[in-house]
C-alpha cells in the first residue's frame, strides 16, 4: 500500500507542480521596488528589474514598468542572482558512482539526468537557479559532469546550461583510496589503496591519453596535408574526455581535502599541462591558499563540515575567508541536496568565521561559482544582458530569518512560495481521490477473484494485535501488496 | 625577585606546557566571584532587563536584575551593548564519544546487541575532545551525549541503546564536568522498512511486509518483556533479600525507567512509529520524551494528549516523503508549539552540535516565535531531561552556565563574547581558531 501510495503521490507531484508554478510566456518582466543586490555593483534600495526574452534589460532605482509588463511588487524584499551550486548530485537517476573502474572517465552524469528528482524542486525553493551535477569520487578519474538550470517541469533535455563547459570529476584520497568501507565478501579490495596509488592511476591515465592524443594529432596533420588512404586511430571514450582537459574544453573538479594531495594534483597537472578548475571540497585549501592561488584554480568549499572523516579533521569553518583572502576564487557548495536549500545561510557563516563583507558572503554562492564554471558572463549578478536568474527573499538573505518567496529561471517564475502553498488541498484532495480509487479497483478484483466470498471490510492494521503465520498474514501480504 | 627552584620551574614548565599544548585552556582564571554588568539581560524567566547585573559567586548564579550592588572581589566583565542569556543546551549529540564519525577507534557510540541498558554515555565521554571546546565556542555550554543515536555518518546501535548523559563543555575530567550522569534510557524504535541496504552485498534489499512486520512485533514484543522482567526484578529486591535474586545489571538499570522516574528517549520518524511508540510507552507506563519525531506534525493530538515532549530532529532536513509540501521540516517546530507540545532543538549530532541556533532561526523564519525558539536551545531540554532546577534560565542558585553575545543568539553571524560554565570564565579558543591563526600567519611561499 505504502509503496502504492508513493508511486501515486510522485506521479501526481510530477503533474502538478510544474502546472501550478511555471510561468506563462515571459515576455517582459519587471520587478519593482525591491533592495537589490547586484553583487557587481552595490546594493539599490527601491530598485527595479525589467527583464525582457529571459534577459535582465535594466537594473536601476527609477525605473518605470512598460505597459503590458508583467509586474512582480517585491515591496520590502531583497533580489539577488539566483544561487550557484557548484557541487551538487541531485537530477541524476540512480548512482552517482561508477565505482569499478579506477578511472571511469567513460560515465557521463549528462546521461542519467532524472528531471522528476524532486530536489529539483526543493532546492529551486532555496533560491538554487544553477547546479553543477557532478559524478561521485569513488574514482581517481569519476565521470563527466554537466552544468544544469533547475528547470523544473521541463525535460532532461532542457536542463543543462546551454553554453557551459561540461566538466570531469577527479578525487583525492580517501574516496578513492576506498578507505571507509570493506569491499563485499569475496570482493578483492581495488588498487589504489593509497595517496601514491592515487597520484599513479591519474599520472599513467594522461600518459595513455597524451599519447592517443598524438596518434590523433599526427592523424588529423596528415589528413590535413592531404594524405590518402590514412587509417584514423581507434577511438578511446575513455580518452577522449581527458584529451579534451588538455585541450582546455573540459573542466576538472577535484574532490580533495588534504593539502598534499591538492599539491600532488597540482604537480601532475603542470606535468601534462592542464588546468584544474576547482578544487572541490578543499578542506585543507587554507593551508596552502597561495599555492592554489598561483594556478588559477577555484575552490569550493563548505561552511562548516568536520570530523566526519580523518580527512577531513583538519577542516575549520575560517577556510573560505582564508582561501579568498590569499585570492583564491571561493565559493560554498551543498553536496547535499538539503545544504543546496540553505546555501544562503552557508555563506553567511564566512562573515561571522573570517570577517567577509556582506558582498562577499553573498559571491561566494553566487558570481564565484559563476566564475568557477566559466558562465559568469550569464549569471552569477544582477547585471544587464545576463540572463534572468533571480532569487526573491522577504529579509536579507544573509540572515537566518530569510525565506525565498520566488526563484526565477530565464525570467520564468519557476518557483512561488504562495502559489505551492495555495496549490496544496488541490493536491492533497487529488492524491486521496486517487488513492480511493485505486482502493476501489482492489476491492473490485478482490470480489472477482473470490466471487462467492463478499468483500470484508478492510481492517484497520493498526489496531490488529500482531499474528504469527496462518491466514491473516496472508491476506495481510495481498494487502500490503498494493 | 624570587628564583624558583629547579623542580618548581620544572612544574611551572609542566603547568604551562600542559595549559598551552596538551589541554586547551577552558579555565583563564580562576575568580570565584564575577559581576556581568551593563548588558541586556535575557533571563528567560521573566522580562528582559536592560542595563542589568548577572551575579557569579562559587559557580553558581548569585543575583540577576538592575541596580545590584557588585562585590568589591567580583571580578567586572562589562557587558555594555552586548546580551546576557543562558547557555545553550544540545540535548542529543555524541559528544565526547565520537571524535572522527568514520574512523571505528574513536567511536563509543554505539554497542553490539540490542539491549544494553546498563550502559552509560558517561563512562567514555572523553573530555578532552576537540569537539568540546569548538561546541561551547559557539555558545553551547551543556549537552547530553546519547549511546546508540544516529549522527552525520553514524549508524545508530542497539534497541535498548543504554543510557544518556547530561554535562557542562568544560573541564578536567568528566567528574568536573557531569551533570547528571543517567538523564534517559536511549530507545531506538524499530521501524517496519522494507527496503535496506545490506552492506555485506552492497545493495538494497527488498524484504516482504509480512517478514519486516513479523521481526518488528517480535522487537517490540521483546521491549515489553524487558520491562516486565525489569518490574518482577524490583519487586524481587524490594521483597527478598539479596541473597534470593542474582544482580542483573540490565535488570537493575530498566528499574527506575519502569518506576518513572528515569524518562526514556524514543527516537522515532514515522507517524507510525511514533504512535507505536506512544502506546507502548503509554501501556508500561514510562515517562516518553520524543527524540527526532520528524512526523510528529502528523501525530500531534496524540503528542499534546499525552503530553509528550518532543526533542526536534535538524529543522535543516529533507522533508519525509516526495510529495510532503517543501517546508514541512521548517515549519514543523511552529505547528507542534501552536498545538502545545513542548519542543526542544538538537543536532543529533557531533560536529554539527554548533549548527543549534541555525536550525532554531530556520524555525522562526517559519513561524516559531522568537522567544519560543529561545526556550527551545536553552531552557525547554532542561525541563524535559529533569535538570531545570539547575539550568534553562538566568535564576538564583543555577549553575552558571551563560553566555554573553554580541547580538541575537540565533542570527548567523553573531559572536559570542564571553561563556561561563559552571561559574567560570571559560575560553572560547579551539582547534579550529588555532589553526586559522596558525595559517592566517603563514609567509608567502617563495615562488
Amino acid at each position: 500500500m505504502k509503496r502504492a501510495t508513493l508511486c501515486a503521490a510522485a506521479l501526481l507531484f510530477a503533474a502538478c507542480v510544474p502546472v501550478a508554478t511555471r510561468a506563462q510566456n515571459p515576455g517582459t518582466v519587471f520587478i519593482q521596488n525591491a533592495t537589490v543586490l547586484t553583487v557587481t555593483h552595490g546594493d539599490i534600495e527601491h530598485g527595479s528589474i525589467l527583464i525582457r526574452d529571459g534577459k535582465i534589460a535594466l537594473v536601476g532605482a527609477d525605473l518605470k514598468a512598460p505597459e503590458g509588463a508583467a509586474i512582480i511588487d517585491a515591496t520590502g524584499q531583497y533580489v539577488m542572482p539566483g544561487i550557484i551550486d557548484c557541487h551538487s548530485h541531485i537530477a541524476v537517476d540512480g548512482s552517482v558512482n561508477e565505482a569499478g573502474p579506477a578511472v571511469s572517465s567513460m560515465a557521463n552524469i549528462a546521461d542519467v539526468l532524472n528531471p522528476d528528482d524532486i530536489n529539483i524542486y526543493r532546492d529551486l525553493a532555496g533560491g538554487v537557479t544553477t547546479a553543477n551535477i557532478l559524478h561521485g569520487s569513488a574514482n581517481p578519474i569519476g565521470g563527466q559532469t554537466i552544468v544544469i538550470k533547475l528547470r523544473w517541469g521541463k525535460p532532461a533535455s532542457e536542463l543543462p546550461f546551454q553554453g557551459a563547459l561540461p566538466g570531469i570529476k577527479f578525487a583525492l584520497g580517501e574516496n578513492p583510496k576506498h578507505s571507509n568501507f570493506e569491499p563485499p565478501p569475496g570482493v578483492q579490495p581495488r588498487y589504489p589503496a593509497t595517496r601514491l596509488g592515487v597520484e599513479e592511476v591519474i599520472r599513467q591515465a594522461f600518459i595513455e591519453a597524451r599519447e592517443y592524443k598524438k596518434q590523433w594529432d599526427d592523424y588529423n596533420q596528415r589528413k590535413a596535408a592531404g594524405e590518402r588512404n590514412l587509417i584514423p586511430p581507434r577511438r578511446d571514450v575513455r580518452l577522449d574526455p581527458l584529451v579534451e582537459v588538455m585541450e582546455g574544453k573540459r573542466y576538472v573538479h577535484a574532490h580533495c581535502y588534504r593539502a598534499d594531495e591538492i599539491l600532488m594534483l597540482i604537480r601532475v597537472a603542470n606535468e601534462f599541462g592542464f588546468k584544474v578548475r576547482t578544487f572541490q571540497h578543499v578542506l585543507e585549501g587554507y593551508k596552502i591558499a597561495d599555492e592554489i592561488a598561483a594556478t588559477g584554480a577555484g575552490g569550493s568549499t563548505f561552511s562548516d563540515w568536520w570530523a566526519y572523516k580523518m580527512e577531513a579533521f583538519d577542516a575549520i569553518p575560517y577556510n573560505a575567508a582564508l582561501m579568498a583572502d590569499r585570492g583564491v576564487i571561493v565559493s560554498v557548495n551543498s553536496d547535499d541536496a538539503q545544504e543546496a536549500r540553505q546555501l544562503n545561510q552557508e555563506a553567511a557563516k564566512s562573515m561571522k568565521n573570517g570577517g567577509l563583507s556582506a558582498n562577499d558572503a553573498l559571491k561566494l554562492i553566487t558570481l564565484n561559482p559563476a566564475i568557477q564554471l566559466g558562465i559568469d558572463a550569464r549569471a552569477g549578478s544582477i547585471d544587464v544582458g545576463k540572463d534572468a536568474d533571480l532569487a526573491i527573499y522577504n529579509h536579507d538573505p544573509l540572515s537566518v530569518y530569510a525565506v525565498v518567496q520566488k526563484t526565477l529561471i530565464d525570467g520564468q517564475v519557476y518557483f512561488d512560495r504562495q502559489r505551492d502553498i495555495a496549490g496544496r488541498a488541490t493536491l492533497a484532495a487529488e492524491k486521496q481521490a486517487l488513492l480511493d480509487k485505486e482502493k476501489k479497483a482492489a476491492e473490485a478484483k478482490k470480489a472477482e477473484e473470490n466471487p462467492e466470498k463478499k468483500p470484508e471490510p478492510k481492517p484497520d492494521k493498526k489496531k490488529k494485535p500482531p499474528q504469527d503465520g496462518g491466514g491473516a498474514v496472508a491476506s495481510g501480504v495481498a494487502g500490503g501488496a498494493l | 625577585v624570587k628564583i624558583l627552584n629547579f623542580s618548581s620551574r620544572a612544574l611551572a614548565l609542566a603547568l604551562v606546557l600542559a595549559v598551552s599544548l596538551a589541554f586547551p585552556a577552558w579555565t583563564q582564571n580562576v575568580a570565584t566571584t564575577y559581576a556581568i554588568k551593563g548588558g541586556k539581560v535575557f533571563t528567560l524567566a521573566g522580562p528582559t532587563i536592560e542595563n542589568g547585573t548577572v551575579l557569579i559567586r562559587d559557580g553558581k548564579i548569585a543575583a540577576v536584575g538592575a541596580g545590584i550592588a557588585i562585590p568589591a572581589d567580583a571580578q567586572v566583565i562589562d557587558a555594555t551593548g552586548l546580551e546576557v542569556y543562558p547557555g545553550m543546551f544540545d540535548p542529543v549529540t555524541q559528544i565526547g564519544l565520537n571524535e572522527v564519525s568514520a574512523v571505528v577507534a574513536t567511536l563509543d557510540v554505539s554497542e553490539l546487541g540490542d539491549y544494553n541498558p546498563e550502559l552509560v554515555a558517561a563512562t567514555a565521554v572523553n573530555p578532552a575532545s576537540a569537539h568540546i571546546a569548538v561546541t561551547r565556542a559557539s555558545g553551547i555550554t551543556e549537552v547530553i551525549a546519547a549511546p546508540g543515536t544516529t549522527g552525520f555518518d553514524l549508524q545508530s546501535g542497539g534497541l535498548i541503546a543504554g543510557q544518556a548523559s547530561a554535562f557542562s563543555l568544560a573541564g578536567w575530567t568528566m567528574d568536573e564536568m557531569q551533570i547528571n550522569r543517567s538523564v534517559a534510557m536511549v530507545i531506538n524504535w524499530p521501524s517496519i522498512q522494507t527496503r535496506t541496504f545490506d552492506f555485506a552485498s552492497f545493495s538494497i534489499k527488498e524484504k516482504s511486509y509480512a517478514d519486516v512486520k513479523k521481526e518488528y512485533d517480535k522487537s517490540v514484543n521483546t521491549l515489553g518483556d524487558w520491562m516486565d522482567r525489569a518490574r518482577h526484578y524490583a519487586q524481587a529486591k524490594e521483597k527478598g533479600s539479596p541473597a534470593l535474586y542474582e544482580r542483573d545489571l540490565k535488570l537493575e538499570s530498566l528499574v527506575p525507567v519502569v518506576e518513572g522516574k528515569l524518562p526514556v528517549l524514543v527516537i522515532a520518524d514515522e507517524a507510525r512509529d511514533i504512535r507505536n511508540a506512544v502506546d507502548f510507552c503509554t501501556k508500561q507506563n514510562l515517562r516518553m520524551i520524543l527524540g527526532s519525531g520528524a512526523e510528529a506534525w502528523k501525530v500531534k493530538e496524540l503528542l499534546k494528549d499525552k503530553k509528550i515532549p518532543v526533542v526536534l530532529a535538524p529543522t535543516n532536513r529533507l522533508p519525509e516523503q516526495e510529495d510532503t509540501p517543501y517546508d514541512k521540516p521548517y515549519t514543523e517546530p511552529s505547528e507542534l508549539f501552536a498545538a502545545g507540545i513542548p519542543i526542544a532543538f538538537s543536532s543529533f549530532g557531533t560536529a554539527f552540535s554548533r549548527r543549534l541556533t541555525q536550525y532554531a532561526g530556520t524555525a522562526v523564519a517559519y513561524g516559531l516565535p522568537h522567544d519560543e525558539a529561545l526556550k527551545a536551545v536553552m531552557l525547554n531540554a532542561a525541563q524535559m531531561f529533569g535538570l531545570a532546577d539547575q539550568l534553562g534560565t538566568l535564576a538564583p542558585g543555577k549553575l552558571a552556565n551563560i553566555i554573553v553575545t554580541n547580538g541575537d543568539p540565533l542570527e548567523l553571524q553573531t559572536q559570542v563574547r564571553y561563556l561561563f560554565i559552571k561559574g567560570q570564565l571559560t575560553s572560547t579558543d579551539n582547534k579550529h581558531r588555532e589553526l586559522y591563526e596558525q595559517y592566517r600567519k603563514r609567509p608567502q611561499p617563495a615562488r
